[in-house]
């Protein structure tokens, strides 16, 4: 909740004014009884006709001014509402994007996309209702209970009877109801995800010839929503007639000891009228009151989904290095180790190694072996747990962000592209280059051809690059990646979609580099890594071995059985 | 017209709920006109009150009798027209969802691959939802709306023709204005949804490739790109909201007016003493109240009953999906025996796009067939046929010896044990699992099934063993690929159909699933989807494939002297 007081304390003239306004309107509303008992008792009773007109325009005047209040509150609480909705999409998304890949992993992305759509509209929503029927309904509920002490002392108890009566019976049947909503959605999620794999494994089960087995699992599942459904509506269905029958005995008792009064001369006939009236006024606002705090308590749950993002910190920080003095090694590892978050066991355990600038260093083993963890802790997208990481000579921390960014750039194994053209996607490299250099790096990429087809660098990029297929896509990653101009590129199995032509293709342009970048390739294949300066091979998060081709097969049972698996001629069966 | 179809078509569906819905139509028909007697009642018994002295009790007495009466009538009729409600409404959905489940068993597989899961999806969820809300929610809405329009204008004609036409007149003006107010706010609407749309679209963009952004050092042009579109939303929602936000003070204003009118109307016939009782004043007041409501909400509930008619219509329209070509009436069961023969087939998915013709093929029992070629040149298509997911366009595929048009499905599939690289469990346990094909197998069968797929001692190692549910994840690519072949392991018939797996598993484990290939196809014929060219090389014989077409066959020595297209493939291995 506190994240959303700022946003009170900028709107605070329109969080003021939306339920003073409301109130304004109550007011009118709760006077509409008084002056008809007033038309009864007065105008009719005593035959004065120019009485009732009046009241008449009074009547008018009083809806022309609840409809101006009205239009006023609802203005100032669209503003406040849609105001912080605004402000809190803003911070949100400036606070994802502060964060490590440890926060974005633990929280995970489909998390954070629902809290940035789903969760704040729940939150614009219930602020909204919130400055616009907070006041509104509560006031008109106890206003009318002492408009009813105004009107007769003994007949408000009464009122003061059937507002606890309804209460309980509004609110009770709501907290009775609210666990078993939840299980109606829980068993329709289950009957979602059953149909889900009725869809997705729809080869499976017609080649097991399972048909009628997962017909009678989904009946199942169908039957127990069914019972569910049946059990809440039954009792919300007891709601309707239960407040029906209060503000019926209420009416009853009005008119009975209501007679007595008029009979002995201390009340009028006007007054049970507006008497009556109050009922149905209490009994509407109390309705809307129970959908309001159903609705407020969802966005309340919302915002403090959105609050546990805002509140979590980055655990990265970045020095402020920024010139680089002589270095040896452009890239060390000292004993390096690290374990993910929660994880049992180190996904990487004491791995050392250097790399002098120009090398070209594969980096081989199963999945699982860590071969993407390590890359990642070279573009720093975590820190390692144990040991220490150099580039250029100096701790991987001290460097300044956008130095970083500039000496490492990387191609990730998920082909990722942003909606735009070719042009904008590749400037991601580095936003100042020419359009020369971009068609360079598409050349070198081996995606001049297809780019070139499609129109060139304005050629339309969809969302994802849905528009393109897995082997373009990457290709234009690692595009953006050679524009960058880093000494450090980072290829992270890179050209998976690759047919072998093209990709052997690609290993060949990238030879021609070698010289001026630093390289890393990871691959499952020997055939993308046999050429490497050097090798690391990995096993389980361990280095299994470090060495050129040769060497390894000679000397590293890991790599020599990675190879032989690939390279089927050798291996005895 | 079309509407007409689905109206007849729902009534079809409720008709097993004959008697609960005449309930709820007799109960609600019953509670409407119990509350609208009662503000009658009340309104008399004011007139037993007008002045001090002159109360007469046992009419008053009298009155409240038959207001208690009739309240209790109301209740139990109301809850009693929801109950019967609930039951219809809830057992409709539950008959759909029953028939769309089936109908997805009995569909062609054609159709389950052209028409996106979430879309199917969505209409066993949701359109079933809204329909049966909808529709029956909205028809009980309608229908007792009416029911009270009509009868509080025969009792307020009954009492006053004036005043009634007052009301008459005056009321449906909200109607206009609550739908003037619509029409202008809709365009605010529209275009709120379009940009909502835009920034979920951006939103997702970035969360997604939030790595790249931050590696990238783009976090302030993304962070302005949202920004400009988080304004023009804001800009946008503040008109929606305000303007929609009119519609019910409005509509209130007109319902005031015209109390106001009423008040004064039957206040000056009361006074001129022309019939009009001060308890007809109250009794007409409350009906002007009453009266509006109905009429409020028919314009939503008008709506509601369109967009549920319109899901109504997905939903028909998937049930009412040709079903695929039913099996033959005197099915064939030749010998098992894994012989296939494929004469003159010819196959494409749409009618356009030519895909395979002339493919003729024999397979001796034994034998291996590896499908190869790039990737997404169409390998699933053959198994398509070879499984009759899909039914070829003409020749014919001949299993041991028949026509598979001339078999059971049931009977040609049981034929095949089935490996794919989609590595597909349901939602059991890791037995379950195993068992799928072969529910009665006992428990050493099992395990030594899992044996041979090398998946035995990594079960042992989850934390129930065999019993372990199985979650989406759990279990890592490969070891849910290494459970579908225990799983086919467990029902090993003649014929084989493997998928081999791509770069998403590692070599190792690959070796360990290749192992298991190796003896499950040990005197089996065997369709493989070779992406692994010493596997392609052992083959018997090669398909290769290129955009979904088979444009050569033979063994790889035979391929190799042709020099075509297999060729270049291998050979780009070996390029440095």
């Amino acid at each position: 909740m506190k994240h959303l007081i700022p946003y009170f304390k900028k709107y605070k003239i329109q969080s003021i004014l939306a339920p003073l306004f409301k109130m304004l309107e109550a007011c009118f509303d709760l006077a509409v009884p008084l002056i008809v008992a007033s038309i009864i008792d007065t105008g009719i009773a005593k035959g004065d006709k120019d009485f009732v007109i009046s009241r008449f325009f009074l009547l008018v005047l009083m809806s022309l001014l609840g409809l101006l209040s009205s239009f006023t509150a609802q203005f100032f609480a669209a503003k406040a509402a849609i105001g912080t909705a605004t402000g809190l999409r803003h911070e949100l998304l400036r606070k994802v994007q502060s964060f490590s890949f440890s926060e974005i992993d633990r929280i995970g992305k489909s998390t954070l996309i629902t809290r940035m759509t789903g969760d704040i509209n729940l939150v614009q929503n219930g602020v909204n209702m919130f400055l616009r029927l907070f006041m509104r309904s509560p006031f008109i509920v106890f206003g009318a209970a002492i408009l009813a002490f105004y009107v007769d002392r003994d007949l408000a108890l009464i009122f003061v009877g059937i507002i606890l009566l309804l209460f309980v019976a509004v609110f009770g049947i709501m907290f009775v109801t609210k666990p078993m909503h939840k299980t109606v959605q829980q068993n329709l999620d289950r009957v979602t995800a059953q149909t889900r794999e009725n869809l997705n494994g729809v080869r499976v089960i017609r080649a097991f010839g399972r048909e009628e087995k997962q017909k009678e699992a989904f009946e199942n599942i169908n039957g127990t929503l069914l019972s569910s459904q049946l059990k809440v509506g039954s009792i919300s269905a007891l709601l309707n007639p239960l407040t029906y029958i209060i503000v019926n005995a209420a009416v009853i008792l009005i008119l009975w000891f209501g007679a007595d009064k008029i009979n002995n001369g201390r009340l009028f006939s006007g007054d049970i009228v507006a008497l009556i009236n109050y009922t149905g006024q209490i009994l509407i606002e109390l309705v809307k009151l129970a959908s309001l705090i159903t609705l407020i308590a969802r966005s309340i749950a919302s915002m403090g989904r959105v609050g546990q993002i805002l509140d979590t910190e980055s655990t990265m920080s970045y020095g402020e290095l920024t010139e680089e003095k002589n270095y040896d090694e452009i890239l060390s590892f000292k004993n390096v180790s690290l374990t993910y978050e929660g994880a049992g066991a180190p996904s990487l355990s004491d791995i050392s190694f250097n790399v002098k600038k120009g090398e070209t260093v594969g980096i081989i083993g199963g999945t699982g072996s860590g071969k993407s963890t390590l890359v990642h802790l070279i573009s720093r997208f975590y820190d390692a747990t144990e040991g220490e990481i150099l580039l250029k000579g100096e701790s991987i921390k001290k460097w300044s962000k956008s130095t970083l960014n500039r000496t490492v750039s990387i191609v990730p194994q998920k082909a990722m592209l942003f909606s735009g053209t070719v042009k904008s996607n590749l400037l991601y490299g580095n936003k100042k280059a020419s359009d020369e250099k971009l068609r360079e790096a598409l050349t070198l990429a081996q995606a001049y051809d297809f780019v070139k087809e499609k129109g060139g660098l304005e050629a339309t990029v969809e969302q994802g690059g849905r528009n393109l297929s897995g082997g373009q896509k990457q290709r234009l990653t690692i595009a953006r990646a050679l524009v960058s101009d880093a000494d450090i590129i980072i290829l992270d199995d890179s050209s998976s979609a690759l047919d072998f032509a093209t990709d052997a293709a690609l290993r060949k342009a990238l030879k021609s580099l070698c010289n001026q970048k630093t390289v890393f390739i990871v691959s499952q294949r020997t055939s993308s890594v046999a050429h490497a300066d050097k090798i690391l091979v990995l096993d389980d998060g361990t280095l299994a071995g470090i060495g050129t081709h040769d060497s390894l097969l000679e000397g590293c049972d890991v790599y020599r059985e990675i190879h032989e698996s690939q390279f089927k001629k050798e291996v005895q069966r | 017209m079309k509407d007409k179809a689905t109206a007849k078509k729902v009534l079809h569906l409720i008709k097993p709920y004959k008697l609960p819905v005449v309930a709820s139509i007799l109960c609600s028909l019953i509670s409407v006109c119990a509350q609208l007697i009662i503000p009658y009642f009340s309104g008399n018994a004011i007139d037993f009150m007008l002045e001090a002295g002159k109360v007469s009790f046992e009419d008053i007495l009298r009155i409240i009798g038959i207001i208690a009466l009739v309240t209790g009538l109301a209740a139990v009729s109301q809850h009693l027209s929801a109950v019967c409600n609930n039951k219809v409404t809830y057992c409709v959905c539950r008959d759909l969802r029953n028939r769309i489940s089936e109908k997805f068993h009995t569909l062609p597989v054609s159709y389950l691959d052209s028409h996106p899961s979430g879309d199917l999806i969505s209409r066993m969820i949701s359109d079933v939802d809204t329909f049966a809300d909808g529709l029956l929610m909205g028809f009980t809405q309608l229908f007792s709306g009416v029911l009270t329009i009509v009868a509080t204008l025969i009792l307020m004609l009954s009492l006053n023709g004036f005043v009634a036409l007052t009301v008459i007149l005056l009321t449906p003006l909200s109607i206009f204005v609550a739908k003037f107010i619509t029409s202008k706010t809709h365009r605010f609407f529209t275009e709120q949804a379009k940009i909502k749309g835009e920034q979920t679209a951006l939103i997702n963009e970035l969360i997604e490739g939030q790595n790249i952004v931050s590696a990238f050092g783009f976090e302030d042009e993304a962070l302005g790109s949202f920004d400009e579109i988080n304004q023009r939303l804001e800009h946008t929602s503040l008109f929606a909201t305000f303007f929609s936000s009119l519609t019910n003070p409005s509509t209130r204003l007109v319902n005031n007016i015209v109390y106001a009118a009423v008040a004064l109307i039957s206040s000056l016939f009361a006074l001129l003493g022309t019939g009009i009782t001060i308890g007809q004043v109250s009794i007409f007041l409350s009906y002007a109240g009453q009266y509006a409501k109905p009429f409020n909400e028919i314009s939503g509930v008008i709506t509601e009953l369109q967009n549920a008619l319109t899901c109504a219509k997905r939903v028909f329209d998937l049930l009412e999906e040709a079903d695929r070509r039913p099996d033959p009436e005197n099915p064939v069961n030749p010998e098992i025996k894994g012989s296939v023969e494929l004469k003159d087939v010819a196959f494409s998915y749409s009618p356009e796009k030519k895909l395979i013709t002339d493919l003729s093929l024999k397979v001796e029992p034994g034998k291996r067939i590896a499908i190869a070629g790039p990737t997404g040149c169409g390998k699933t298509t053959l198994i398509n046929l070879l499984m009759n997911f899909y039914d070829v366009n003409s020749g014919e595929i001949i299993v041991d010896g028949e026509n598979i048009q001339n078999m059971t499905r049931h009977n040609l599939r049981s034929r095949y044990a089935m490996v794919l690289q989609d590595t597909w469990l349901s939602g059991g346990t890791v037995k379950e699992n195993i068992i799928y094909g072969k529910p009665e197998a006992s428990e050493e069968e099992i395990i030594s099934a899992a044996k041979a797929a090398h998946a035995h001692s990594f079960i042992k190692r989850l934390p129930q063993g065999y019993d372990t549910k199985i979650t989406d994840d759990n279990l890592s690519v490969g070891q849910r690929q290494l459970i579908c072949i225990a799983r086919a392991m467990l029902c090993l018939p003649p014929m084989l159909i493997l998928d081999e797996a791509t770069s998403s598993i590692d070599t190792r484990t690959e070796m360990k699933i290749q192992d298991a290939f190796a003896k499950m196809m040990k005197g089996r014929t065997s369709f493989i989807v070779a992406h692994r060219l010493s596997t392609i090389r052992e083959s018997d014989i090669i398909l290769v494939m290129n955009d979904g077409k088979v444009i050569e066959q033979g063994n790889h020595e035979e391929l190799m002297e042709k020099n075509g297209f297999y060729a270049r493939l291998y050979n780009s291995q070996f390029e440095e």
